[in-house]
């Protein structure tokens, strides 16, 4: 099969990050070794499975700017009953999880049935996500209750001497789960007609309305579970967790080669730009004198240059309005 | 009656009214305007003077709202502007040196421009949709600020340069006529046929193309005029507090111009906009942030307060929502006008 | 054939919009085995009875059988399930999917809940090479192959579906002769399967070729239903546009009756003709000449319009302007050279539904000024109450939204936008259509009264009548070719119609 002209942009991806890795091997010592790469799977884990369900929105067609609020109120409502009120985590875990995908199947309907943009049904959800933080406290909620910082500290051991830990394990399983979701079930497909044509999607008779809910769930489930993770990695609670943290988590996925636009893109692109964010940190941490910031316009740049690829690409495609 | 509530200022107005009604019992005193040094103190004054900003970026953002467009950038251009402006300032040798600081200022200024000419060129030219083309100065926008404050807080000392957003003027506090300067600016698209030209892009761009009107350089002067806007409101946040910071400064502000914008009776759609509605819009939510601070509630929970303006205010506009509100009072006849509307198209 | 039942029949069917009559008595049968093409002009009703056998509508009076049984459509949905499956003109299949996917997408074949994607690309080819003779890439996104294979990939759809009756809405107004070919094999290979198919169309000769009986609508009501090899081509323009034979009596002329000295010629086309749009052709105007449009729809009169207005851009020839020694490349560019161009498609580009009547009034206008020129609004109100006033725009405020107008209303505001202009040619297209009879007659007097003190007309319609009322000269069109020009005594109805027939 030829190398089809849907491929280009998730081949860039792919290159890009190899070339990324390549470069940071060769300058740095240290650089190249398992543990750096499992490294990235490790410090992004919840970056991750954000990214995994922002895709299935973006597919779609839409986009969800809830999502590092609904982190940071998973972060806020695990830590307040786990510390505050003593519930155990394995019942407040699951809660968690069903708000997230609650408070995501909510912003669905209302974007569905009222036919207000996304963009600022979910503007609305991240306010009022952020704020119920608040409302349960405004300081910092410490976690140390055992079944935390047991999951926290377990390195699962890899050969080569190298570890992951238990949230990447997550994060990969999730990946591996929203990639057979999107390939190979109908509710995936759904997804994709959605974000390519939804007049044609209705007109085939396809459940338009139940998969654009669904769709909104799932990256409220995401993110939620991205927030347990990243209780995880953080063992607190805190209404300023993950602040901004929508914008990584579109960049990712655009970086992964997913169209803006809708209809065109892969689960596994967007594993590779997560891990293209995860490498541009990990050189500047190894290159010591260039500070933070150059990470944000990396990304910018890196965004700039995908989105006008994806114009490029799509300018060209006959029967595309 | 009936013409005065369907007027587009109506609703905001009486909201602005509750809210300072409010005010006014919980704390009596609220109105009360003293003058001290040949300068008015008050809560009153403070929201205009602390709203200013906001009102700013706002302004520059309902012309863009109306092209059916939206500027996420326009907090990083805040921040870029402040830090430019402080730094430029901060290397000086006389930091109070007037030229200095007119330089600075101007420096800001025209970068702001240079960075809203980006945006426009990507909307207008290369044809990105608006949300994803600023998205990408929203982004790399914060890094470049932090890039040039270096990351670190940059404070002035600089009683020339605090004045443009702390200082009076004939009583009043200078912002407040930096941002009428602004609005009778905006308001220039109502005396040109500007107003007219973005109205009809926004409403409908196929037409206003058959109709001979530049779509493009249209779309394009928005986006300039709103990073301009976003620019000035940097110096005067940055000003206000003798310094600039990368990291915060303008944070939330595209989201917060945007309600302000919504609540003023733009519609996200594009079309019809309505400045001074905007400048209600922004001293409501300005208003609204005050009166939780007075209170004692946490300041953060404002937040919930907007989540639920935002829903409320789209709600209103949705078609669909007033569509199954209507077909309770009027059954059929709704439906039927819209059956029409497709059937004619 | 005759014995034969038919598989899907529609009797007195109504349908009324408010206001609007948009089917009032309308029959409909489908044979087995039978492709039966759809005919009429703009505003027949076509497209609502599609909608309605589509189950988008909702009928208000008469009976929709199937095999006999009576069946109600209440959803796109419903409608397949009873067996109708409809292949739009705009492809209403996911670009952005497989060939295969959008043959199979609702209805993939699965195990477990895992879509067998082998499976299904096996199927898909199997379908598209045994039915349709059509060997492609099925794995390949559909947005990669032309709109012809795009059409086929819906069909394939429809027939998966176990279509009984397969509505194909102009399908061949995207596809040249070649593609049009393929599908016209396809149609009859479908056909010998015993498959209905109801081909709506406007081109005589694909009418010709495929359909063994046609139903032809106009304004809403049934004309007839006729083998296709017993009407001839005269008899066929005759039910869509014009009059019965014998009720034709020569409707005398207006531009005739009174003969007016043209000026000299204002504006010539060599050669130009745009891909998909229209062929080649020439056509010179003169001041204070009315050019006529005739032909069917899809004959390619807008596109010709669109031309001369710089709306597309030629693959071929040039558009001259012999006084001025300019040309046209855009529509700002023919609006600095006074010419006009009053839209066939009102709403997505003529009004700004938004803004006022007095606003839609002096936008060109103040287009042609520029941003900085602004029309002050003490003048803006004049000229709008002027305008008004003279096309009798009802209700007579300048500050009603324009959207809320009637049709006939909004079509004269936008008359008053490029009259304001003072055009030397206003090119319109389509300008009494849906508007009720008193309007009508204005717009065609106020034609005549302009051209008389010099202006120029590109006169569009799909009533021959009324292009033979106000025009001097008419170009005749046909299947995207200028085929005649016809002057003085020739500018009979049925000489005109004889050409736009002809064969």
């Amino acid at each position: 099969m030829s190398l089809n002209r849907k491929y280009i942009p998730i081949v860039v991806t792919i290159l890009l990050f190899l070339v990324m890795f390549a470069a940071g091997s060769f300058r740095y010592t240290g650089f190249f070794s398992l543990q750096v790469l499992m490294n990235l799977l490790v410090d992004n884990a919840f970056l991750l499975v954000t990214a995994v369900g922002m895709s299935f929105v973006i597919l779609s067609g839409g986009i969800d700017l809830s999502v590092g609020s609904v982190i940071a109120l998973s972060t806020m409502i695990s830590a307040s009953l786990v510390q505050q009120l003593g519930w155990p985590p394995l019942v407040v875990i699951p809660l968690v999880l069903l708000m997230g995908a609650a408070f995501g199947s909510a912003m669905g309907a209302i974007i569905h049935y009222f036919k207000i943009q996304p963009f600022i049904v979910t503007l609305a959800g991240m306010f009022l996500a952020r704020g119920l933080c608040y409302v349960i406290s405004i300081d910092t909620i410490t976690i140390d209750h055992p079944f935390y910082t047991a999951v926290a500290q377990t390195k699962i051991p890899l050969p080569g001497s190298s570890f992951l830990s238990i949230s990447a394990v997550i994060a990969l399983i999730v990946v591996a789960a929203a990639i057979f979701t999107a390939h190979y079930t109908r509710f995936g497909r759904n997804v994709y007609a959605l974000g390519g044509n939804e007049q044609s999607a209705l007109l085939m008779g396809l459940p338009v309305a139940r998969t654009k809910v669904l769709v909104y769930t799932l990256s409220g489930f995401c993110s939620s579970l991205a927030g347990v993770v990243f209780t995880f990695y953080m063992l607190s609670g805190y209404g300023l967790h993950a602040v901004g943290f929508e914008l990584d988590t579109i960049a990712a996925v655009v970086i992964g080669g997913t169209l803006l636009t809708g209809g065109v893109g892969y689960v596994l692109g967007t594993f590779f730009g997560v891990l293209i964010q995860g490498v541009i940190q990990t050189i500047i941490s190894f290159e010591g004198t260039l500070s933070s910031w150059w990470t944000k316009i990396v990304i910018g740049l890196l965004l700039f240059v995908f989105i006008l690829l994806q114009r490029v690409l799509t300018s060209g495609s006959p029967a595309r309005k | 009656m009936g013409r005065l509530v369907k007027h587009h200022l109506f609703w905001p107005l009486c909201v602005l009214a509750a809210l300072l009604l409010f005010n006014l019992c919980y704390s009596p005193d609220f109105f009360t305007i003293t003058m001290h040094d040949g300068h008015l103190y008050g809560s009153l004054i403070d929201i205009l003077n602390f709203g200013s900003p906001l009102i700013l970026v706002a302004i520059g953002m309902t012309l863009v709202v109306a092209t059916k467009g939206i500027d996420l950038s326009v907090g990083s251009i805040v921040a870029i502007s402040g830090a430019v402006a402080c730094l430029s300032i901060s290397k000086g040798p006389d930091q109070n040196s007037l030229v200095l600081i007119l330089i600075s200022v101007l420096l800001a200024v025209g970068l702001s421009l240079v960075l809203g000419l980006w945006n426009g060129l990507l909307v207008s030219v290369a044809g990105i949709q608006p949300i994803i083309a600023t998205l990408i100065l929203m982004v790399a926008g914060r890094g470049i600020a932090q890039l040039v404050t270096g990351g670190q807080i940059i404070t002035v000392t600089s009683a020339k340069y605090a004045y443009i957003g702390s200082g009076s003027l004939a009583t009043l506090p200078f912002s407040i006529f930096v941002v009428i300067l602004v609005l009778l600016i905006a308001l220039l698209t109502r005396r040109t046929a500007l107003g007219l030209f973005i109205e009809s892009v926004g409403c409908n761009p196929t037409a206003s193309l058959m109709a001979g009107v530049r779509a493009k350089w249209v779309i394009l002067s928005v986006y300039i005029f709103c990073g301009l806007c976003a620019g000035i409101a940097g110096l005067l946040l940055s000003s206000n507090v003798s310094s600039a910071d990368g990291n915060n400064a303008g944070l939330w502000y595209e989201l917060d111009a945007i309600l302000a914008v919504v609540i003023g009776g733009t519609s996200l759609n594009g079309g019809r906009y309505y400045l001074t509605g905007t400048v209600i819009g922004a001293l409501i939510i300005q208003t609204l942030t005050t009166t939780i601070y007075m209170i004692g509630v946490p300041p953060e929970i404002t937040l919930v307060v907007k989540a639920f303006v935002v829903l409320a205010v789209c709600l209103i506009q949705s078609d669909s929502f007033r569509a199954a509100f209507a077909a309770r009072w009027k059954t059929r006849h709704y439906p039927a006008e819209k059956e029409i509307t497709r059937h004619v198209s | 054939m005759s014995t034969q039942k038919p598989i899907l029949q529609m009797t007195k069917i109504h349908k009324r919009f408010p206001g609007v009559k948009a089917l009032s008595d309308v029959n409909l049968r489908l044979f087995p085995g039978e492709v039966h093409a759809l005919m009429g002009e703009n505003g027949a009703g076509k497209s609502t009875l599609i909608k309605v056998l589509t189950g988008v509508y909702s009928i208000d009076e008469g009976r929709v059988e199937m095999e006999g049984m009576p069946i109600t459509l209440h959803s796109p949905l419903e409608s397949q399930a009873a067996g109708i499956s409809t292949v739009y003109q705009e492809v209403n299949l996911c670009p952005n999917l497989t060939v295969a996917e959008n043959i199979f997408i609702g209805r993939e074949p699965r195990r477990f809940g895992r879509i067998l994607w082998k499976e299904m690309n096996r199927r898909a080819a199997e379908l598209l090479s045994e039915r349709m003779n059509l060997q492609i890439d099925v794995t390949r996104p559909l947005h990669t192959y032309s709109v012809a294979v795009q059409q086929l990939v819906a069909i394939a759809r429809a027939l998966n579906i176990s279509a009984k009756v397969l509505i194909l809405d102009e399908p061949t107004s995207s596809l040249d002769q070649k593609e049009v070919e393929q599908l016209f094999r396809i149609m009859r290979k479908l056909k010998q399967d015993g498959l209905s198919i109801l081909f709506v169309t406007h081109f005589l000769d694909q009418m010709y070729e495929i359909s063994d009986r046609v139903t032809i609508l106009r304004g809403g009501e049934f004309v007839g239903e006729y083998m296709a090899e017993e009407l001839t081509r005269l008899e066929l323009v005759m039910k869509m546009i014009g009059k019965e034979l014998h009720l034709l009596e020569e409707l005398p002329s207006l531009a005739e009756a009174d003969q007016h000295t043209l000026g000299g010629e204002w504006i010539r086309a060599e050669g130009l003709g745009r891909k998909g749009g229209i062929e080649p052709f020439d056509l010179a105007i003169r001041q204070g000449e009315v050019v006529g449009l005739a032909g069917l729809l899809g004959s390619g009169r807008t596109e010709t319009a669109r031309l001369f207005f710089g709306a597309d851009k030629p693959d071929s020839g040039r558009l001259t302007l012999p006084e001025s020694a300019g040309t046209v490349r855009s529509p700002r560019e023919a609006i600095r050279r006074r010419i006009a161009f009053c839209s066939e498609n009102r709403k997505t580009e003529g009004i700004i539904g938004d803004l006022t009547v007095r606003e839609n009034i002096i936008l060109v206008l103040q287009a042609k000024y520029g941003a900085f020129k602004a029309i002050s609004r003490k003048r803006q109100e004049e000229i709008a109450g002027e305008y008004i006033r003279m096309l009798n725009i009802n209700p007579p405020n300048p500050d009603h939204l324009i959207k809320n107008l009637s049709g006939g209303n909004q079509q004269k505001v936008l008359l008053a936008r490029w009259l304001l202009t003072e055009p030397q040619l206003l090119i319109l297209d389509e300008p009494t259509r849906g508007i009720d009879i008193g309007a009508k007659a204005e717009i065609q007097k106020l034609v005549l009264s302009l051209s008389r003190q010099g202006m120029s007309f590109l006169f569009i319609s799909s009533e021959l009548e009324e292009v033979l009322r106000v025009s001097d000269r008419i170009a005749v069109l046909r299947d995207r070719r200028k085929v005649k020009e016809v002057t003085g005594k020739d500018m009979s109805q049925q000489h005109i119609m004889q050409s736009i027939a002809g064969g």
